[in-house]
C-alpha cells in the first residue's frame, strides 16, 4: 500500500473536496456507512452506488459493540457487522476500495478501537490504505493529544463535533483542532431519520463559523432531498447516515435495496444542487 | 506527624493517574460542566451538607452498625470479622448514599427528570425512591435479561412510580442500559440529570459518586477504632463498578497498614472467559466515559462479562480503582460463582444474615485473607467488610442454586405476579 492509494490525492483531500464543490455554488453530500454491513464487500459496493449517485464523500464507520451517539438503525446494522465477524483490519480494506473511487474517506469511530491498535499505527495504517482522517464520535480535542500529534504525523484530517450545547469557548476550541470540517450536530440526540432537521443547526453552523471553523458539516436526522436543500443553504456539507442504511436493512432482494438506496441517494444529491438556486421550491426528483 | 507523602484520600478528578477523564460526545460537556461546577458549589455549602447529613440521619438510618461476626469467622482462619452494615440501609444498599446526594444537586439545578441504569435492580430502586421523596419523573433503563432475572426489582420500581424501559439491543445487560441512558441523556439533557449509579462514567461521576459515599469508611474506620481500639488489618469489599468498595476504602487510603483489597466476580473462572474480573482478565481501555481496565478483544471491542451476581456483572470498572491497582495500594482478585455462594451460605446459617450475592464476594475474599493470614503465621488477624447490601432480592438465584425445594414455584411466582 502507498499514502497515494485510490489515486494522486494531496494530504487534507476533505477540504480540498468541499472547497471544489463550494465552487460550483453547493453544499458537498456525506454518506455514511458502516463497514460489514451486510458484508465489507457489500460496504464498497453500496460506497460506489452512493458515488454513483452524486456523493462527493464518504464516511465509512467503524462498527463498535458499544454506539452511543448511534440509533436504532445504524446500532442494528453495526450488530449484524460485529455478529459477521467484521474486524478493524476490514476497515482499512474497505477504506483503500472506496478511496480508489475518487472520493475522500473519513473513518467515523468510536475511541476505544484505535486506542486499542494504537493511536499511531492506527493512523499510519488508515493513511496507507488511502483514508482522510478521522471523525471521533466519542472523543472531545481535550482527551485527544495523541490523536492530533499522529494525525498530523500523517496528513490526516480530524474531524470534531459540535453540538447546540456547546459553549461559545468550546466551539472556538472544537473548531481550531478540527481539519477536514467540523462536524455540527444539528440536534441534541442519536443519529436516526427524523421528519425535521433542527432549527438550532443553522444557529449552530452560524456560530461555529464565528468561532473559527472554516469548514462546518450538519449531520443527524437529515435523510431526503428537501431536508438537504435547507441544509445546503447555509452549510458546506449535509451528512446523511441512517437514510442510507435503513433501506438496506430490509427483506428485499440485495439489487432491490441497492437502488433504493441509489434513489435516496439521487433525491440528496438533487437537493444539495438545488440549495443555493432560486427554484429549488420546483424541484422534482431526476432519475 | 504528618507524612511527606501525598495523600491518597478524596482525590479530585478528571484523571486518576492514567485513569478516568471525559470520552463523550461533545453533546453532554456543557452538561458535565454544570454538574461539576454545581457539585463544587455543593460541598460547600452548608443547607445542602445538612440537608443530606438529615437525611441519612431521619431517612436512610444512618449510621449503620458495625456488626461482629464470630460464627461466621470460625471459618476465616482465626481472624476477627466485622461487617458494616450498608444492607441495613432504607432500599437495603448502599446505594442510596449516592442516590440521595444526586438527587439534591438535581433540585439544586432545576432539573426535573432523572434517569439511570440498573443491574441488579439496587440502583434502579434507590434512584426511584429518591425520585419519589423528591417528585422528580423517573425513566430506569434495564437489560431486558435483567429484567427477568430481576423482577421483583422491576415490580419495586413501578410501586414507586418509575418507568422501567428494558433494553432489548446488545447484550441486553447493564452495559447496554448505560448505552441506552446515555443517548436518552444526550437528546433530553436539558431538562434530564443522568443519576449515574457508581464510581465509573465520564468526570465527574467517580470523584463525586466516591464522595456520596465515603461516609461509609468515615463512620466504618470511628466505628472499629471505638471497638476494638485499633485499625484492621484488612478491607474486604467487592467491585463490579466499585462505589461501595470506593466508599469505604477512601477513608483508610493514607493508613498504610490497612491492607485493601477488592473482589471482582471470577464467574465461572477468569481461565473460561465467563467472568467480570477486568483486572486478571482486561486491559486499559475507554468505555462510558472513562478509561479503565476493561474486558475487551484485540479490536478493542467490548466482551461480554458474566457474574451469579447481576450487580457485578460488567465490563469495565471505576478509574480511581484502576488507579489503586496500577499504584498497588489495592489488591484486587477474582471471586468465583462457587466461591461466592458457599460463603453466602455461610453467612445465612452462622450468623442469620442474608447478604447480597454481590456482597457474598466480599465475604468469601474475607474468608480467604483470614485463612491465607493464618498459614502465614499471622495472628489477631481483623477484617472489616462491607456488607454492600442484603439479599431479599437473591432468594430467587439462590433457591435456584443451592437447588431448594419449590425454587422454579419461587422464581414463576415472581414472574406472574408483573
Amino acid at each position: 500500500m502507498s499514502a497515494t492509494a485510490g489515486g494522486v490525492q494531496a494530504p487534507y483531500r476533505t477540504a480540498a473536496r468541499i472547497e471544489e464543490v463550494s465552487a460550483q455554488g453547493r453544499a458537498a453530500l456525506i454518506g455514511y456507512l458502516p463497514v460489514g454491513y451486510p458484508s465489507v464487500e457489500g460496504t464498497v459496493e453500496v460506497a460506489k452506488a452512493l458515488v454513483e449517485s452524486g456523493v462527493d464523500i464518504i464516511e465509512l464507520g467503524l462498527p463498535y459493540t458499544d454506539p452511543v451517539m448511534d440509533g436504532p438503525v445504524i446500532q442494528q446494522a453495526v450488530e449484524h457487522s460485529l455478529s459477521a465477524g467484521t474486524r478493524v483490519r476490514d476497515v482499512f480494506t474497505a477504506v483503500q476500495a472506496v478511496a480508489a473511487l475518487g472520493v475522500p474517506v473519513l473513518v467515523m469511530t468510536y475511541w476505544n478501537p484505535v486506542l486499542r491498535y494504537g493511536v499511531e499505527a492506527f493512523a499510519r495504517d488508515l493513511a496507507a490504505a488511502g483514508g482522510a482522517g478521522l471523525i471521533t464520535a466519542d472523543l472531545i480535542p481535550d482527551e485527544a493529544g495523541e490523536w492530533i500529534a499522529a494525525a498530523d504525523a500523517h496528513g490526516l484530517d480530524k474531524v470534531f463535533l459540535v453540538a447546540p450545547s456547546s459553549t461559545p469557548e468550546r466551539l472556538r476550541l472544537t473548531a481550531a483542532a478540527s481539519r477536514g470540517f467540523v462536524y455540527a450536530a444539528s440536534t441534541m440526540g442519536v443519529t436516526g431519520v427524523r421528519s425535521e432537521v433542527g432549527s438550532k443547526a443553522e444557529e449552530l453552523v452560524a456560530a461555529t463559523r464565528a468561532a473559527g471553523g472554516e469548514h462546518v458539516c450538519v449531520g443527524l436526522g437529515v435523510s431526503t432531498g428537501a431536508q438537504a436543500a435547507q441544509v445546503g443553504r447555509y452549510a458546506d456539507g449535509v451528512i446523511v447516515g441512517s437514510a442510507f442504511v435503513r433501506p438496506l436493512l430490509g427483506e428485499e432482494p440485495w439489487d432491490e435495496r441497492l437502488e433504493q438506496v441509489r434513489a435516496v441517494a439521487r433525491d440528496l444529491a438533487h437537493g444539495v444542487r438545488s440549495a443555493r438556486s432560486s427554484d429549488e421550491t420546483t424541484r422534482k426528483v431526476t432519475s | 506527624m504528618p507524612d511527606a507523602t501525598p495523600s491518597l484520600q478524596n482525590q479530585q478528578g478528571p484523571y486518576f493517574g492514567d485513569f478516568g477523564g471525559r470520552f463523550v460526545p461533545e453533546a453532554l460537556i456543557a452538561a458535565l460542566d454544570e454538574l461539576e461546577a454545581e457539585y463544587r458549589k455543593a460541598v460547600v455549602d452548608p443547607t445542602f451538607q445538612d440537608e443530606l447529613a438529615r437525611l441519612h440521619r431521619e431517612y436512610t438510618g444512618r449510621p449503620n452498625p458495625l456488626t461482629e461476626v464470630p460464627r461466621f469467622a470460625e471459618h476465616a482462619g482465626g481472624a476477627r470479622v466485622f461487617l458494616k452494615r450498608e444492607d441495613l440501609n432504607h432500599t437495603g444498599s448502599h446505594k442510596i448514599n449516592n442516590v440521595l446526594g444526586q438527587a439534591l444537586l438535581v433540585k439544586r439545578m432545576g432539573k426535573k427528570r432523572v434517569i439511570a441504569e440498573t443491574g441488579a435492580g439496587q440502583h434502579g430502586v434507590a434512584t426511584a425512591t429518591a425520585a419519589a421523596l423528591m417528585d422528580l419523573e423517573c425513566v430506569v433503563y434495564m437489560g431486558e435479561e435483567d429484567t427477568e432475572r430481576q423482577a421483583l426489582n422491576v415490580a419495586r420500581m413501578r410501586l414507586l412510580g418509575a418507568t422501567v424501559v428494558p433494553v432489548t439491543i446488545g447484550s441486553r445487560t447493564l452495559k447496554d442500559a448505560i448505552n441506552e441512558a446515555l443517548r436518552d441523556w444526550v437528546a433530553n439533557v436539558d431538562s434530564t440529570h443522568y443519576l449515574l449509579g457508581t464510581v465509573t462514567g465520564p468526570h465527574p461521576f467517580p470523584e463525586m459518586v466516591r464522595d456520596f459515599h465515603r461516609i461509609i469508611g468515615e463512620e466504618a474506620r470511628a466505628q472499629i477504632l471505638d471497638r476494638i481500639g485499633r485499625l484492621p488489618d484488612a478491607l474486604a469489599a467487592c467491585v463490579g463498578g466499585g462505589s461501595n468498595a470506593m466508599g469505604l476504602f477512601n477513608a483508610f487510603l493514607d493508613d498504610k497498614d490497612v491492607a485493601l483489597y477488592g473482589f471482582e466476580a471470577g464467574g465461572e473462572g477468569v481461565s473460561t472467559g465467563k467472568h467480570a474480573a477486568r483486572f486478571s482478565g482486561g486491559a486499559p481501555g475507554v468505555l462510558h466515559g472513562a478509561r479503565s481496565y476493561l474486558l475487551q478483544d484485540e479490536d478493542g471491542q467490548t466482551l461480554p462479562s458474566h457474574s451469579i451476581s447481576a450487580g457485578l456483572d460488567y465490563p469495565s470498572v471505576g478509574p480511581a480503582h484502576s488507579w489503586l491497582h496500577d499504584l498497588g495500594r489495592a489488591t484486587y482478585e477474582p471471586v468465583s460463582d462457587v466461591e461466592a455462594m458457599e460463603a453466602f451460605r455461610l453467612l445465612c446459617r452462622t450468623e442469620g444474615i442474608i447478604p447480597a450475592i454481590e456482597s457474598a464476594h466480599a465475604l468469601a475474599g474475607a474468608l480467604r485473607i483470614g485463612r491465607e493470614a493464618q498459614a502465614a503465621g499471622k495472628e489477631d488477624t481483623v477484617i472489616l467488610v462491607n456488607l454492600s447490601g442484603r439479599g431479599d432480592k437473591d432468594v430467587a438465584t439462590a433457591a435456584r442454586w443451592f437447588d431448594l425445594i419449590d425454587a422454579d414455584t419461587v422464581v414463576d411466582g415472581e414472574g406472574s405476579s408483573l
